[in-house]
């Protein structure tokens, strides 16, 4: 583009000038490309003009009576805020120093006198495309800003709606239950279910969807419904998971599946039922013998197989006094420290309760069971029904257990 | 990241090879490896040799190629599978639905 041609679009150009001979040249230089001039023959006069007509770019004498350029480019760079409004200093200084000085009370660059037609229209259109890209940016950074609110706003109704739905169990009420989530996002792939059945039993499910955000959540509806609805009829496992597995197939596209345990806790019979479809490993803890039962993922998570090739076969263990199931989604073993180190399994083997049943309040504790899981993303049950100071528990404000302790400090 | 498939010189194999990270990243590019493919290969061995993470998505997008390569009939190989790869695999029960070695 030729420099003298008229500018792609015209600008409103402020020119401050005390010399009325160069403030005519001047004035004819830029009108003749097109823009629309504004004079001011002092500082202060310029930064008025700036603040009653913000021009978008300013021609600006070093050396002015009454203001000098360099206060009156420090008010107008203020006055323009987030704004590029771009001042060229017009300029006689030679010295190095004299220039950077006008660099640093904001100007973005200069044109020496005498001036050149041609320079300073190449100037000017340079100017100009800085002002434009800042603009767009700016813009385009508030419209970011602006979905990202509204998105937010979508993703806390939402969770209102997922919180009455997924908590409507007694996972708070329930003495025995301990557990500790610490969500990754607002939404995510994580959900803990726990209700009776109606002859007393407990039923509990942890599970993790694949990916997070909003479309794990959608998932984790109607499968809190299912586990809800059905254990409050008075099915049993197989037939929940079932009827899980089966919805989960249909209503979620091909690469989404959620992984769960499931358990029946009698206390009655004095037996956990579990099925685990691609969790970690959970633990039953024998308070007596100390012993670690390690509750092995056996089956493809929940919304895989169809119905005629899944697997519903639960595994029963005895459970005593005072004995623990520990469930933990991949969070908690997934969890990174500065250097990328996974906590992992054996750091997880070293802070759960001793294998050697300690000789303490912690065993004798009037609570049939305990039960508890961690996760990075998420969250711990463990049952229990009373905390004495000598035991450890997550309740807020209590003793927390050691993994939890340890799983939390090595997060974020 | 980078996924690079090739199919046999009888057409009948694709081998779909992911070196770096295997996460949800890869989502578009894994899909391209296999559905630019007008003809359809008879069976398809995914190559983690080069894999140095997998995640739960990456497990999405393994049921996506077995549900393209037929579902219950389909020849889906995982080869190549380190300690950790195979670890996670063995969690989420995998070897039930594809040829792993």
């Amino acid at each position: 583009m030729s420099a003298l041609a008229p500018a792609v679009e015209p600008l409103t150009i402020l020119i401050a000038e005390d010399s009325a001979a160069d403030l005519l040249l001047l004035s004819t230089i830029v009108r003749r490309q097109g823009h629309q001039v504004l004079t001011a023959t002092n500082g202060e006069e310029a930064v008025e003009l700036f603040a009653r007509e913000r021009p978008q770019l300013v021609l600006m004498d070093a050396i002015m009576p009454v203001m000098d350029g360099l206060t009156a480019a420090r008010w107008i760079k203020q006055l323009a805020g987030e704004e590029l409004v771009p001042i060229i200093f017009l300029t006689s200084l030679r010295e190095s120093a004299a220039l950077a000085e006008c660099l640093d009370a904001g100007g973005d660059d200069f044109l020496p006198k005498p001036y050149n037609q041609l320079i300073l229209a190449a100037k000017i259109n340079a100017m100009d495309r800085l002002r434009r890209l800042q603009a767009t940016m700016l813009q385009q950074r508030d419209q970011i800003a602006r979905h990202h609110d509204h998105l937010l706003h979508e993703q806390r109704v939402a969770k209102a709606v997922f919180d009455k739905v997924a908590h409507s169990g007694c996972i708070n009420a329930a003495p025995n239950i301990r557990y500790l989530q610490s969500p990754y996002a607002l939404f995510n792939g994580d959900l803990l279910l726990a209700a009776y059945t109606p002859s007393g039993d407990m039923h509990v499910l942890l599970g993790d969807f694949t990916g997070h955000g909003l479309p794990a959540a959608v998932g984790a509806m109607p499968l809190a419904e299912v586990f809800y609805g059905m254990t409050a009829k008075g099915y049993g496992l197989a037939q929940i998971l079932r009827e899980m597995n089966a919805k989960l197939k249909r209503i979620l596209p091909v690469d989404m599946f959620c992984c769960a345990t499931l358990l029946c806790l009698s206390t009655q019979r004095r037996v956990v039922e579990v099925w685990n479809g691609g969790m970690p490993e959970g633990y039953v803890h024998e308070v007596a013998s100390g012993r670690r039962t390690p509750l092995q993922p056996r089956h493809l998570p929940l919304g895989v197989l169809s119905a005629e090739a899944f697997d519903d076969r639960t595994q029963v263990w005895p459970m005593a006094l005072g004995d623990r199931v520990f469930l933990l989604s991949d969070g908690v073993l997934d969890t990174a420290d500065a250097n990328d180190q996974l906590f992992g399994v054996e750091r997880l083997q070293q802070v759960l309760p001793p294998t050697v049943s300690p000789t303490g309040s912690s065993t004798t504790s009037s609570a049939p069971w305990r039960l508890f899981a961690v996760r990075r993303g998420t969250m711990s049950v463990w049952w229990k029904s009373s905390c004495n100071p000598g035991s450890r528990c997550v309740r807020p404000g209590c003793c927390m257990p050691t993994a939890a302790r340890h799983a939390r400090s090595i997060g974020r | 990241m980078s996924i690079e498939s090739e199919v046999s010189l009888d057409g009948k194999k694709l081998t779909i090879a992911i070196k770096g990270r295997f996460d949800f990243s890869s989502h578009q590019t894994f899909r391209d490896a296999y559905e630019r493919f007008y003809k359809v290969p008879e069976s398809y061995v995914v190559d983690l040799k080069e894999t140095t993470y997998m995640d739960s998505s990456a497990l999405g997008m393994l049921l996506l190629l077995r549900d393209h390569a037929g579902g219950e009939e389909s020849e889906v190989q995982v080869i190549n599978t380190n300690p950790d790869v195979r670890k996670i695999l063995a969690i989420s029960n995998f070897d039930k639905l594809f040829d792993i070695n």
